[in-house]
């Protein structure tokens, strides 16, 4: 029939116009609903008071020769070792080429005196020991998690134990001969 | 079949809507398999346990507060001042235990009868993701108190992500709403746990319409054929559930009333301090064959996906079991190297309890190697050169044949 000639013609432009609307329309579906799935995701992240909390000033001062000192930053243990010349010497002494996580002490302490690390264990998140007097300080005279059994020596590196990383360091900058800022 | 209820409200309803006639085909008039035996009580256990925990949580949820402040003394408040706060807590404390107990035991019958073989493979995929949700729930669960551990196990834990190439510590920074467990952590883990049980109600009922479309395995293996092998649900099933049900609920009153906190370490009793770990971290018992896989490998990355793994490859066990016979009964040599499996089961549970030292590095490191290597390797060659003992025509035969030799013998 004269009139199906058209319609199957229209048909064909009808199909090409529908496939674009029906993938314009999903394409903004999926926009869509990612934009709105974002807030909640988000919401989930640290909040503004908890990133305006971020930096920590020390007075390092009143720490003795020898002396470990904790003190928080952003929730995190920090771990400020004021260390004497022997243990400098030993952290200084290593091959540093056989190490797991390889960092020379120069590294890990600019003032060699003042070694400032984040005191969690690169492992799963543990607190190391060796901040008190009497705590075990694993082989290497640093620091021992006592969860998974990491060692770490004078300068935090990890040095026998599952931990993957030396521990790490926190940003910071000395201000004036006694004063460090952290974060 | 159709279900005409003889009371005239009844009849209303039920031409609006078929619930009644529901309720009959599913719960009343269900053809089961003749010969279940008492180690297919644990599913409705596990639903019974189920409620019991939402029961007593939402309860529990009424006193609770969720802030780090607080949360530690509002669980004292619940033991000490609310009317039969004592019994809700246990109850829900020792609740869990019951909970993964069942669970575990429903689990290894599954394994023994075969119960995971076509065409019950999605049923018993959605077995394990409820497995994975109960996790999960009795996980976050166990840092609300804010206890010492607590604290350390919702830090070791969420750890495990920072082990993630590249996005890890990111993901690990969302997951904890701060640079460490914190506040934001003990409020969405409370979210969340009062969230899930109820996602897991939802995959139960998905579990058991899975379950209903071919209904239960047997211990024979076996399909039914006809109804001289099924009985109706109601009431021979109902009244062996019950029973079962007594004995379960003597050994829980048992524990809530004698040994309330024979499965708490005494170190929850301390409040969460940040700045100190204490010295000996270890998970519930549940977790603790888990545990001592993820520490059986020396490298983070591999330990956390070792972990992970063990319960994903359970996904594949249709497909790894390549033994067409699904009941141990009939396959001589499966049928004991499915014990290697529960004993293998167990010994991880002991090492994940003991410190990560000595012999208990060995024994933890072969252990994994042979739960590996019993579902990757054992499962498939059994299936190939055992040669499984005939099977019977149906269920009923067996039993009828003896009867009628014993009847002519007299």
């Amino acid at each position: 029939m004269a009139g199906t000639a058209p319609t199957v013609g229209h048909g064909g432009e009808d199909e090409t116009r529908r496939d674009f609307l029906y993938l314009a329309t999903g394409a903004v579906a999926v926009v869509g609903t990612a934009a709105a799935v974002w807030p909640l995701i988000d919401s989930m992240n640290p909040s503004a008071d908890v990133l305006a909390a971020s930096s920590t000033e020390v007075d390092l001062e009143p720490v003795a020769l020898g002396q470990r000192i904790t003190v928080v930053w952003r929730g995190k243990p920090i771990f400020i070792d004021h260390r004497p010349e022997a243990e400098i010497a030993k952290a200084r002494a290593v091959d540093v080429a056989s190490l797991r996580d390889p960092a020379t002490d120069e590294q890990r302490a600019p003032r060699p005196e003042w070694l400032i690390v984040i005191g969690i264990c690169t492992h799963l998140g543990c607190i190391p020991l060796g901040q008190k007097e009497g705590d075990p300080r694993g082989d290497w005279g640093g620091w021992f998690c006592p969860c998974h059994g990491s060692h770490y020596d004078t300068a935090a590196r990890i040095r026998k134990g599952p931990a993957p990383k030396n521990l790490y360091l926190p940003p910071y900058a000395f201000k004036g001969k006694t004063v460090v800022k952290i974060g | 079949m159709s279900y005409t209820p003889g009371n005239p409200v009844t009849r209303w309803i039920e031409y609006r809507l078929p619930i009644f006639g529901f309720v009959h085909h599913q719960l009343v008039d269900y053809p089961t398999p003749r010969n279940l035996n008492y180690w297919w009580n644990f599913g409705s256990l596990a639903g019974i346990a189920l409620v019991i925990q939402i029961a007593t949580g939402v309860v529990l949820a009424m006193h609770y507060s969720a802030d780090s402040n607080l949360a530690f003394d509002s669980i004292q408040q619940i033991m000490r001042n609310v009317n039969y706060g004592w019994l809700l807590r246990y109850i829900h404390l020792n609740g869990s235990s019951m909970f993964f107990a069942v669970v575990y035991i429903h689990i290894f019958r599954g394994l023994y009868y075969g119960s995971y073989k076509t065409p019950r493979e999605l049923l018993w995929w959605l077995g394990l993701i409820i497995l994975l949700l109960m996790m999960a729930t009795a996980f976050m669960g166990y840092v609300l108190p804010w206890g010492q551990l607590s604290y350390w196990a919702a830090t070791v834990i969420t750890n495990l992500f920072t082990a993630i190439p590249l996005v890890g510590d990111a993901i690990t920074q969302w997951l904890w709403g701060g640079f460490v467990v914190g506040d934001p952590t003990l409020k969405r883990f409370f979210s969340l746990h009062y969230l899930l049980p109820f996602v897991i109600v939802g995959v139960v009922f998905v579990h058991l319409w899975a379950l209903h479309v071919h209904k239960s395995n047997n211990p024979l293996g076996i399909d039914t054929k006809g109804p001289k092998d099924t009985l109706p649900f109601h009431p021979y099933y109902t009244v062996k559930d019950l029973a079962g049900l007594g004995v379960f609920l003597l050994i829980f009153a048992a524990i809530v009333f004698f040994a309330p906190e024979a499965l708490v370490a005494t170190i929850n009793n301390e409040p969460a301090n940040p700045l100190l770990t204490p010295p000996h971290i270890v998970p519930e018992w549940y977790f603790l064959a888990f545990y001592a896989i993820l520490r059986a490998i020396p490298n983070k990355l591999l330990g956390v996906m070792a972990m992970f793994g063990s319960i994903l490859i359970l996904f594949a066990l249709p497909w790894l079991d390549t033994s067409p016979v699904r009941s141990a009964k009939f396959r001589p040599i499966y049928k004991q190297v499915f014990w290697l499996l529960v004993i293998d089961a167990a010994v991880l549970t002991w090492v994940g309890a003991n410190p990560p030292m000595g012999k208990f590095v060995l024994i933890g490191r072969l252990a994994t190697a042979y739960y590996f290597l019993h579902l990757v390797v054992l499962m498939p060659l059994i299936g190939w050169f055992e040669r499984p003992r005939p099977l019977p025509e149906s269920i009923t035969t067996p039993v009828l044949k003896e009867g009628a030799a014993a009847g002519g013998a007299s």
